[in-house]
């Protein structure tokens, strides 16, 4: 009997041949003293831009700069009033409401495109000159249609955000490894079958990416949407303090913002390798 | 041993595929099988070999239904049959698991296709999982899996079904020497078990000796039947190594050598 080099506890006979690529342990990165060492350079990088924002902060114009302590104070007091807690959630749920319904949009025309070639044929060229157009230079058209309230905000959001889902979703569809195809044919399955269970299962780590993607342009469409609504929401709280030169108070909602950016995004990675844990790591 | 009904019947099938010629030339017809006529009975395990091009695996999955024939005929337990139909179970070169289902939820595919409820589909996927070996891998994924093991699976999946026939397409080429001969001693194991009437596609002469009880030898373009080989083995039978050593084993492997690489040096 030859050595086993398995990774998976491959304890019962009979004796198999070494792992094939694809089972072979994973890098899990440098030794726990190497990794600790990383960490306290990160913390200490940390450490030192902060302190130098403080002390250089300071020797600034308050016009036109802040630094970490009084942007603390600020924080504190925007708590104390409501308004930074009633600017998050408004923008929360701009953005919430505007990335569901372009996720469910988004899946729906994609698995439409990805599965029926006329589709994709009628709307291919509509699709990608969308895609490809800065949808910034939409928004005044927009405000046009909808003015300056949710309605604007929400579509503009739901706009930006639907074109990564549908654009993932229909790669997905087509990209089913045709092998898959063929054990679903070979076993006599109907259509329905072929794309409840082998489509779109198939299709789902394309989707996770889709929403990793559209969750980053949900955020920067929100924002945008709220400079040119300029009337409840984090991003408007940017422009109202601007307009004051008050740029500690303008740095909070900044802050807030970027803080749910790595948030969210996180929480997309998080879920696109939940969906997926069959997949090696990859990129994109 | 083999009965003597006749499980599976092909005749005269013919195929043939149009290859696109290249820079704007006319398209070339590939005439891949020209007349390929067997029988395998009930029980029997049969190997189909040949050089390469000779439309083994073109054969089989015909006899799956995955292509459709130009001309012939192809029964099972008398049926005609056109498509493809879980009354024969194919079996992959490449595992061809899904992914994202663990192993017994991949064995268990084909019986969702069927409609069978959960209770009934979990034991039986246990039960197989079992006979091939994989008991304790059960909730497993492929990916954490070796291609040995992954491989074993496919054959699960397809015994699932319960089809009449089980069609095995060059199952093994795809892994190790060792793991190989392993697979091939456990193919037998599990064939002694349950009986299973088996169509088996390989290019490995001893493979198809050591688990064959009659080998159907395919000639090239058009791949059509150059003889069909009984191997007149008991079962159990010796493991491959010790069978290499038997005269009736090397006479047979000549022979087909010989038909094989004759049908090679005529079209050459």
């Amino acid at each position: 009997m030859t050595a086993n080099i398995s990774s998976v506890a491959d304890t019962a006979p009979p004796p198999d041949s070494p792992p094939t690529p694809a089972a072979v342990p994973e890098d899990i990165g440098p030794p726990p003293r190497a990794r600790s060492k990383i960490w306290i350079v990160r913390l200490v990088s940390i450490f030192v831009v902060i302190a130098a924002w403080e002390y250089f902060g300071r020797q600034v114009n308050p016009l036109f700069m802040s630094y970490p302590s009084a942007i603390a104070k600020a924080a504190v007091a925007l708590v104390k009033n409501g308004e930074l807690v009633t600017g998050l959630l408004s923008s929360i749920k701009t953005l919430l409401v505007g990335f569901v319904s372009a996720v469910i949009i988004g899946v729906v025309l994609g698995l439409l495109i990805g599965r029926y070639r006329y589709v994709d044929a009628a709307t291919d060229w509509f699709v990608n000159a969308l895609y490809a157009t800065p949808l910034v230079a939409l928004i005044p058209l927009v405000v046009l249609w909808f003015g300056l309230g949710d309605a604007a905000k929400l579509f503009i959001v739901t706009l930006m955000a639907v074109f990564p889902m549908l654009i993932n979703t229909a790669a997905g569809v087509r990209n089913v490894p045709r092998s898959l195809i063929d054990v679903s044919t070979a076993f006599a399955a109907s259509e329905w079958q072929v794309f409840s269970k082998i489509i779109l299962p198939s299709a789902v780590p394309y989707m996770m990416t889709g929403v990793r993607l559209a969750v980053g342009r949900a955020i920067i469409a929100m924002v945008v949407a709220e400079f040119f609504t300029a009337i409840t929401g984090l991003g408007a709280m940017i422009v109202k303090y601007g307009n004051q030169y008050d740029t500690a108070s303008m740095f909070v909602p900044i802050l807030l913002l970027m803080i749910l950016g790595i948030t969210l995004t996180s929480l997309a990675k998080r879920a696109e390798s939940m969906f997926a844990p069959w997949r090696g790591a990859d990129d994109e | 041993m083999a009965g003597d009904a006749v499980k599976l019947s092909v005749q005269g099938v013919n195929k043939s595929f149009r290859v696109r010629g290249r820079n704007g030339a006319d398209d070339n017809v590939l005439h891949i099988l020209g007349g390929v006529s067997f029988d395998v009975r009930e029980g029997e395990i049969v190997s189909l070999i040949g050089e390469s091009g000779c439309g083994k695996t073109t054969l089989l999955r015909t006899v799956q239904g995955l292509l459709k024939m130009d001309a012939g005929a192809i029964r099972v337990d008398g049926q005609t049959v056109t498509k493809p139909g879980r009354d024969r179970g194919l079996v992959f070169q490449q595992p061809n698991l899904l992914p994202w289902r663990t192993a017994r939820q991949n064995v268990e595919f084909g019986m969702e296709l069927m409609g069978l409820d959960k209770a009934q589909r979990r034991a039986r996927a246990d039960e197989l999982l079992h006979l091939v070996g994989l008991g304790h891998a059960a909730d497993q994924f492929p990916h954490q899996l070796s291609g040995g093991m992954q491989q074993r699976i496919g054959l699960a999946r397809a015994l699932a079904i319960d089809p009449k026939i089980l069609l095995m397409d060059e199952p093994f080429s795809a892994l190790d020497a060792q793991t190989r001969e392993v697979l091939q001693a456990e193919l037998l194991r599990i064939h002694a078990e349950t009986g299973k009437t088996t169509l088996f596609v390989t290019h490995d002469l001893d493979e198809a000796i050591y688990l064959s009880d009659r080998i159907v030898v395919l000639a090239a373009r058009p791949g059509r039947v150059k003889k069909i080989i009984d191997v007149p083995f008991a079962h159990p039978r010796p493991v491959l190594p010790e069978l290499r050593g038997d005269a009736t084993f090397q006479e047979i492997r000549a022979e087909i050598w010989e038909l094989i690489r004759g049908s090679e040096q005529a079209a050459a």
